[in-house]
């Protein structure tokens, strides 16, 4: 935002003299409407857009299903069977918000392989990618709280079963998990206390994006051929090209998630959550939401309850080290033969372990979630270094209008002032 | 954002020359107080807060120990009772099961420790333990998987008529909580008898 040139200019004189006490409508200005924008970005760079809307859906859902909601472990299950049952609209809000939380994280994936293939993580993008991976975070945490809160059996064993993942720490994991608990066991007070901290979660999530995006508006984006804009002819203004194409995918994704609240609506949850907390019987078949399904792979792939719970959140925040782990100075896979059939590799194994999450610990499927887990770790520990010392990339093309247009063609015109649009890769 | 437009940029406030016209004693101390306050302030601030987090008086006091009477259970039967929102498996254990449990070698075992330490003595058919996996929590299945004690569903681990885990993920044995017996059908879970001492270790 502040790494180029602000164009706004006021044009009324009120405009005027609350521009010179806060120049706010300069900053959205800089921001959303002059901001250069890639000429090459695909669909795959509308999920932010996507994200900050599921944000949007998922914080006004939630506040209004808070105002029916009951937090306590005698009414908690009553109270979603109320909003399902005699809350006006009760049904289309919880509908929506459980399945915005699956949408989410949906959007959430597509935008971090997107990172993952194109290589946006790279320099000069680390902080911009690391803030990712702490929103990342802070969705995991909000989605297990949430999930918790309508007190059915899935709600009662995923709390017993993450509560007792925090006890694995060593020295300090008992008084963590008595402090989550505010009891000797799950009750009462984690029921209360969860739907707080619930209700905390996204305003934090809120706060990270904010600083994900300011830090995206100092660095640029990415695009498709991991190159800088180098003159105005590479950038387009963000309104209306980025603006339009955001919200165009956002209404297209609107449609996929408007097809789970309306015909799917229980599809991606567990039929055992329809039945009341009882700590006196697990469900026979207990396993996490489908997002969290590959680390829960990846727990039970470890036959120590320890080793299980490091390499389940080792396998989250490795993710924050890629910057570092990977020794290639080039960033797209387009340009990368040999990292970019590594990186295919790498997603089936994703979801391969996604699959074996939701199948029971036995057998073969223990066998290949072991084979799998090592793959995860290997692919950062082992191929990010070492394919990119070893491997010859393709010819980047010389600007990004070359990639789009060919090379040696002129294209005339451009929306962006070429200071404008050369200033966030000389900042960055 | 930006910054860059403050009223009056080259206005930068100066810090030289006050070294000068003060004596230094006076801003360390300072520094030091306001230091020292703002620690002990974030203290005192955080102490309630994370301390508000733990069991409560009231339930601590839900915590008292219970009676349990053993009367109406029948050989083999398993019964749930909850001490402190806690699942506790109460079993009358068969001949066989407590011949079974007292037979196998401490080597066969992953967290070894005798069928004898796990009862108390002269009511070595009655088995207390908690009844949740020690893996990450589930209820295991009574009278269930190869050694007749229990099976957890959720990722497999064995429990033998011991309640002691036989295979993994679970690391340790069902634990034994502080009980003791007030008659031959009465017990009392919630804290060890006079005598007894530390049998249910």
């Amino acid at each position: 935002m502040s790494a180029h040139g602000n164009t706004y200019v006021p044009k009324s004189r009120l405009a005027k003299w609350f521009e010179s006490r806060l120049p706010i409508a300069g900053l959205v200005h800089s921001s959303f409407i002059a901001y250069p924008v890639p000429r090459n970005l695909n669909y795959f760079w509308t999920f932010g857009a996507i994200l900050s809307a599921m944000l949007g859906v998922q914080i006004i859902t939630g506040v209004w299903l808070a105002m029916h909601y009951e937090p306590s472990a005698a009414g908690a299950f009553n109270s979603v069977e109320h909003i399902m049952r005699d809350v006006n609209y009760g049904w289309l809000l919880r509908y929506a918000h459980a399945n915005g939380a699956s949408m989410f994280f949906v959007a959430v994936y597509v935008h971090i392989f997107r990172a993952l293939y194109y290589g946006s993580y790279k320099a000069p993008r680390e902080v911009l990618y690391i803030l990712g991976v702490v929103i990342y975070l802070l969705m995991m945490a909000t989605a297990f709280l949430g999930y918790t809160l309508p007190w059915g059996q899935m709600s009662f064993w995923g709390a017993t079963v993450i509560t007792n993942i925090l006890a694995a720490i060593p020295v300090v994991g008992d008084t963590i998990q008595s402090l989550l608990w505010g009891g000797y066991s799950v009750g009462n007070p984690t029921v209360n206390r969860f739907f707080s901290l619930h209700y905390l979660l996204p305003w934090m999530i809120a706060g990270v994006v904010v600083l994900h995006v300011w830090a995206l508006h100092v660095t640029g984006q990415n695009n498709p051929a991991g190159i800088p804009i180098k003159s105005g002819k590479d950038a387009v203004p963000f309104t209306p090209y980025a603006t339009v194409k955001d919200v165009f995918a956002t209404v297209a994704f609107m449609i996929l998630f408007a097809w789970f609240i309306f015909f799917q609506p229980n599809y991606l949850g567990h039929a055992d959550n329809y039945v009341p907390a009882n700590p006196a019987v697990t469900p026979a078949h207990i396993v996490p939401e489908w997002y969290f399904l590959p680390f829960y792979a990846i727990l039970r792939a470890v036959p120590d309850k320890l080793g299980g719970v490091i390499l389940m959140f080792g396998a989250v925040m490795i993710l924050a080290l890629a910057p570092w782990l990977d020794t290639s100075r080039i960033r797209s896979c387009n340009y990368r033969p040999i990292y970019r059939q590594f990186f295919w590799v790498f997603f089936a194994v994703c979801i391969i372990l996604g699959w074996l999450g939701a199948k029971p610990p036995e057998g073969g499927y223990v066998i290949a979630a072991r084979v799998c887990t090592f793959y995860y770790f290997a692919h950062f520990l082992i191929v990010m270094p070492l394919v990119g010392l070893f491997e010859t990339p393709k010819a980047l093309p010389g600007s990004i209008l070359e990639s789009v247009t060919g090379p040696g063609k002129q294209v005339s015109g451009s929306g962006v002032p070429a200071g404008a649009a050369a200033a966030p890769s000389t900042k960055g | 954002m930006e910054f860059s437009t403050l009223a009056n940029p080259s206005a930068t406030p100066s810090t030289a020359g006050d070294a000068s016209l003060h004596d230094g004693s006076r801003r360390d101390f300072l520094f030091l107080a306001t230091g020292a306050g703002l620690a002990v302030g974030a203290g005192a601030v955080a102490w309630p807060l994370v301390a508000s987090m733990a069991p409560d008086a009231a339930v601590i006091a839900a915590g008292a120990p219970i009676e349990v009477d053993l009367a109406p259970i029948q050989e083999g039967q398993i019964i749930n009772v909850f001490w402190r929102g806690k699942l506790i498996f109460v079993r009358n254990r068969s001949e066989k099961e407590v011949k079974e449990a007292d037979a196998v070698k401490m080597s066969e075992l992953i967290d070894p420790q005798a069928d004898s330490a796990r009862v108390k003595k002269g009511h070595e058919k009655w088995l207390v333990v908690y009844g949740n996996c020690t893996h990450l929590g589930c209820v295991p299945i009574g009278h269930s998987g190869p050694y007749d004690g229990w099976f957890c569903p959720c990722h497999g681990s064995l429990y033998d008529t011991s309640g002691r885990v036989r295979r993994g993920p679970a690391p340790t044995n069902l634990p034994v909580p502080p009980y003791a017996f007030q008659s031959d059908t009465k017990i009392r879970i919630g804290e060890e008898g006079p005598k007894e001492g530390k049998a249910a270790a």
